[in-house]
């Protein structure tokens, strides 16, 4: 009985903090509409997702942009198809590399943050004396943070695409395939549709990455100790989100387009 | 004008306070004393609607505050200044930017409109005007303290202050001058106030009344004058190092070559006993 009990007492807990967290996004969306809302602190945030995160996004699509032309050219190449580099690339890099490498980098960085801060402001009762002067934390701290993220996200993945994209015809130049062939092969790959199914993630990614670096920095207990605890959960919890939000995004708009 | 009548409030199954009902009359200044762990600063927090009891009533000027809409309660809210323990500035911000914050909040007004009535607010704490360009991190604990009590008297003229254990960690000398303070509104502005500590000297100077609160109970509620002369065995633990202390002062003061002797049998809130 007592296995029985521990059980169904962690399966509460398990639905209790599943729901806690769906009500403090559906609380962040309905805030993120209506009055007051902080501008400058959101220009803040924007500067601090957009231009902090620019140098680690850039590298990383360069990074992963050429390992992937790398594999991708040699294979076609065996195969005598090298002139389909531009368009793989663009097939793997706009449609999914480019929004979850640049969703995860950004979740790294961004989550961590937002959770020490916020855990930190929590442990030093400054989000208590936000409410004791009448102002809404979710609207002082989440709103301008996800609205920041959500206009940073999407700009941070075109520029990743982008680099990935250029990176892969300098090594197609590698494999004897001339530029303009490469791009023949992209541009024609690069069609509304595609850009469709890789722009609509990051939306989604940026919602989740600060809902849940907040919501972990919101609820962090017990002084420094907690704040470590929640910004590593924080940084875990988004990382996997992203991985799982790619694969429910890709069903659900391969669904609604008819592929 | 503040009264809570037989609140119960726990955390997750834990009770913290048990059965509490006490008054705060308008004008004075309510100390709760107690222990580490007594639940003294859950009742600031219950006050303010940060929490919500489990049973009983929480008035306000006649308004049951556990029976308020949010957005009544937001209003309540701004008529209370909250003084939190370490200060909780916003470390983000400015001293300026923290003491016109509740004001900003309220009128939407730019930094430059409320900058003269943060410099008073700032003068009026004892601090230099100056110092409103500073970041929090950047002054010592006692200063962060009294910007925590601009910031509070500055929020919408609060007709009542809260002050979660605004001496501690701080040194004698600082400790005095922010009970000095605490005194001081009182005296001048007339401003309702609880202060929560656990220092017993600084409640017998800042008391009108005093609710001593032992493991989430009311273990004593009256005058300072009253609580000195309480003799339950919780309080007259309680009260034992304050009262060994003031016997070794007077001794040393009497052993001190060329010290005046101090008036015989004073009372710890200074009157004769």
């Amino acid at each position: 009985m007592p296995v029985m009990f521990a059980i169904v007492e962690r399966f509460r807990r398990v639905v209790e903090t599943v729901q806690d967290y769906t009500l403090f996004t559906i609380e962040t969306l309905r805030c993120c509409v209506g009055r007051p809302f902080y501008g400058r602190e959101m220009m803040h945030q924007l500067h601090f997702a957009l231009i902090g995160s620019l140098t680690i996004v850039l590298i990383s699509a360069v990074v992963a942009g050429q390992a992937l032309a790398i594999q991708l050219a040699r294979e076609l190449s065996n195969s005598g198809a090298k002139s389909q580099l531009g368009h793989f690339m663009v097939i793997s890099v706009v449609r999914a590399l480019g929004p979850v490498l640049t969703g995860m980098v950004v979740a790294s960085r961004m989550s961590a943050g937002i959770t020490a801060e916020l855990g930190a402001m929590r442990s030093s009762d400054q989000i208590d004396a936000l409410v004791a002067f009448g102002t809404d934390p979710i609207r002082r701290l989440v709103v301008p943070r996800t609205i920041a993220l959500l206009i940073a996200l999407p700009i941070l993945t075109v520029l990743s695409d982008a680099l990935a994209v250029i990176g892969g015809g300098f090594v197609g130049m590698q494999y004897h395939l001339s530029w303009e062939a490469y791009w023949i092969g992209a541009l024609q790959f690069l069609t509304p549709k595609n850009v469709l199914v890789g722009m609509l993630k990051p939306f989604f990614f940026a919602i989740l990455i600060v809902t849940t670096a907040c919501w972990k920095g919101f609820r962090s207990e017990g002084g420094a100790k907690g704040v470590g605890v929640a910004t590593t959960e924080s940084v875990v919890i988004a990382s996997v989100g992203i991985l799982v939000t790619d694969v429910v995004c890709t069903r659900v708009l391969f669904r609604i387009l008819g592929w | 004008m503040i009264e809570f009548r037989d609140v119960d409030f726990s955390i997750e199954g834990n009770p913290i306070l048990m059965g509490v009902s006490f008054r705060v009359p308008r004008g004075k200044t309510t100390v709760i004393l107690g222990p580490s762990g007594s639940g003294k600063s859950t009742i600031l927090r219950l006050l303010l609607g940060l929490y919500q009891p489990d049973r009983g009533s929480i008035f306000f000027d006649g308004e049951d505050l556990t029976r308020v809409t949010a957005a009544r309660l937001r209003e309540i809210r701004s008529r209370m200044g909250m003084v939190f323990q370490q200060g909780a500035l916003f470390d983000s911000m400015t001293v300026g930017e923290n003491v016109g914050y509740a004001l900003l909040e309220a009128s939407g007004d730019e930094e430059r409109d409320v900058e003269g009535t943060v410099r008073q607010f700032i003068e009026l704490v004892g601090l230099e005007a100056a110092l409103v360009d500073r970041m929090p991190d950047q002054l010592s604990g006692g200063m962060q303290r009294r910007v925590a009590i601009a910031r509070a008297l500055a929020a919408r003229d609060p007709i009542v202050l809260l002050y979660d254990e605004p001496t501690t960690g701080l040194d004698p000398q600082s400790g005095e001058r922010i009970t000095d303070l605490i005194v001081h509104l009182r005296d001048s502005m007339g401003k309702t106030a609880i202060m929560v500590t656990h220092d017993i000297a600084d409640a017998f100077k800042v008391a009108d009344s005093v609710t001593v609160l032992e493991k989430g109970r009311v273990a004593f509620d009256g005058t300072s004058t009253e609580l000195a002369h309480a003799q339950s065995p919780f309080i007259n633990e309680f009260l034992a190092p304050f009262r060994k202390a003031i016997l070794a002062a007077q001794r040393q003061f009497q052993a001190a070559p060329g010290f005046p002797a101090p008036p015989a049998a004073s009372s710890p809130e200074g009157g004769r006993a």
